[in-house]
């Protein structure tokens, strides 16, 4: 029987559940380096049981904790395959991540800057890994979603990180601008149809599409609507949240924006509000069901000011419309007094039939639904606020 | 032989329990130690000091012998009673609000 491993970081660890495909009990493993923030782990596609993680902490900087066997054991990569991982004294060998953004190679000085609370100028200082997108194909292939934005991308299982300048430094950069959590690039999408194809997202400055496996980029941002920034319709500038693609579609992405619920039918080139009657449309997360391209999920939130679901009522949203018709759903999920906020990295779905749908909030509590979002149960309730929620679906 | 206490967080990091002894030829300076420390411990390279510029990450802080050394240069011998492992290097992480 199939079964199925969430991947839930936390402020204060990492946290496996795993239960076989029924998806009705679920065991707890962790935490997993306890006390530092976990801000994404995601499993490779091509392998597994590679699991990368990014734990990172205001104190202690940035680690890249990698698991070569589902999450039992981890190491810090640096240690060449088939070599100990540990030395002669049992200690560990691998070592923390370097993440170093290029400069210029005409002038050696800090490739771009962007602009800073203040308006003004400022240069890009590396602070977090927020998002780990691992190569489809190649276990060892690992992108990585950095604050402040840029996108790193390691060959080697994550010991030596190399910059993706091309988005940071194709001319838009001095615009981008922090949103309240930071400036972050927050969400990497791989085309299964086409290697060369990579999407990703930063708040505050949008939507970027490379069509050469990351060398050049441009903004897809066309559609999007910000009043709260000076032009609304800018080329940069929009603080976008989490965009969503179905893997048979990838042409087709679904955008939580800041405020706004969108659509792309053409690959990001243009994009139109799909909000439709959803109560707010204002949210973080967004994802697809796995078998129904046409089926979308979101959380909404009440207001930017106000992190917490309306009316204290959890509710997630599926439209089978892709778009423009939602409905609410409510069964196994509280329906009074609930001020809890889901992050952008915080829903994942399955790939069973029925589709399994995960989510983590604020207050600790992870949620899944095995029937596509018709029922929902807590698989655990107290953990520490929930970063971010993977999901695996093993043989 | 200079002992060095770390923060719970970078202990488990490094899988240490306890103080840290380390054996430093030549001036015993903050550098040094972190030098050393580092060479013993590659998997704490970045989480004291930063990777690029070597400054101290600004929660923590160096105390030794009662007093506050974060400030002082990083080549600036460090106390006698530290050089004789009398006393420990403290690396603390700061006390700092939120969550």
């Amino acid at each position: 029987m199939s079964k199925v491993r969430v991947l839930v970081g936390t402020k204060k660890g990492a946290f496996v559940l795993t239960s076989d495909g029924k998806r009705e009990r679920w065991e707890v493993s962790g935490p997993h380096f306890a006390g530092w923030e976990i801000y994404h782990m995601k499993g490779s596609p091509a392998d597994p049981k590679r699991l990368y993680v990014s734990q990172t902490s205001g104190w202690f900087g940035q680690v890249i904790q990698r698991s070569d066997d589902g999450g039992k054991t981890w190491i810090q990569p640096g240690t060449p395959p088939g070599e100990p991982t540990t030395g002669p004294g049992g200690m560990p060998k691998g070592e923390s991540n370097k993440f170093v953004y290029d400069t210029s190679a005409e002038t050696g000085r800090p490739l771009t800057t962007h602009q800073f609370y203040d308006g003004k100028q400022h240069p890009w200082e590396f602070k977090r890994v927020w998002h780990i997108e691992p190569s489809l194909t190649d276990a060892d292939t690992v992108y990585a979603g950095v604050e402040d934005a840029a996108l790193f991308r390691s060959t080697d299982g994550g010991q030596n990180w190399q910059e993706l300048s091309g988005l940071r430094g194709h001319g838009t950069g001095p615009r981008w601008q922090p949103g309240a959590g930071g400036m972050c690039l927050h969400t990497i999408l791989l085309d299964p149809s086409n290697p060369q194809r990579i999407y990703v997202a930063i708040s505050a400055a949008g939507a970027f599409r490379s069509d050469d496996g990351g060398k050049s980029w441009r903004p897809i941002n066309k559609g999007l609507h910000s009043q709260y920034i000076p032009e609304p319709t800018a080329e940069v500038g929009h603080c976008v949240h989490r965009i969503a693609m179905h893997r048979s579609r990838p042409n087709v992405l679904f955008m939580q924006k800041h405020w706004d619920v969108m659509r792309s039918d053409n690959a990001g080139d243009s994009w139109t509000e799909v909000s439709g009657n959803l109560p707010t449309d204002f949210g973080f997360v967004i994802d697809v069901h796995a078998h129904e391209p046409e089926t979308v999920y979101v959380v909404p939130i009440k207001s930017d000011g106000e992190h917490f679901p309306p009316e204290g009522k959890l509710r997630v949203y599926r439209s089978r419309t892709g778009g423009n018709e939602w409905e609410a759903l409510t069964k196994g999920l509280p329906q009074k007094d609930c001020y809890v906020n889901v992050l952008r990295d915080a829903m994942a779905v399955d790939s069973l039939d029925k589709c399994g749908i995960y989510f983590g909030t604020t207050g600790g509590q992870v949620y899944g639904s095995a029937d596509a979002g018709d029922n929902w149960a807590p698989l655990v309730r107290d953990l520490p606020a929930v970063l971010s929620v993977e999901v695996q679906t093993l043989p | 032989m200079i002992r060095v206490v770390l923060p719970p967080h970078l202990r488990g990091l490094a899988r240490i329990a306890g103080e840290v002894e380390l054996e430093i030829e030549g001036p015993v300076t903050q550098r040094s130690v972190l030098d050393a420390l580092e060479g013993r411990y590659p998997m704490l390279r970045g989480t004291i000091r930063d990777h690029i510029t070597q400054q101290r990450r600004p929660f923590l802080r160096f105390f030794a012998c009662g007093e506050d050394l974060s400030h002082e240069l990083p080549d600036a011998p460090l106390p006698d009673a530290i050089v004789s492992g009398a006393e420990p290097l403290l690396i603390l992480g700061a006390i700092a609000g939120g969550d």
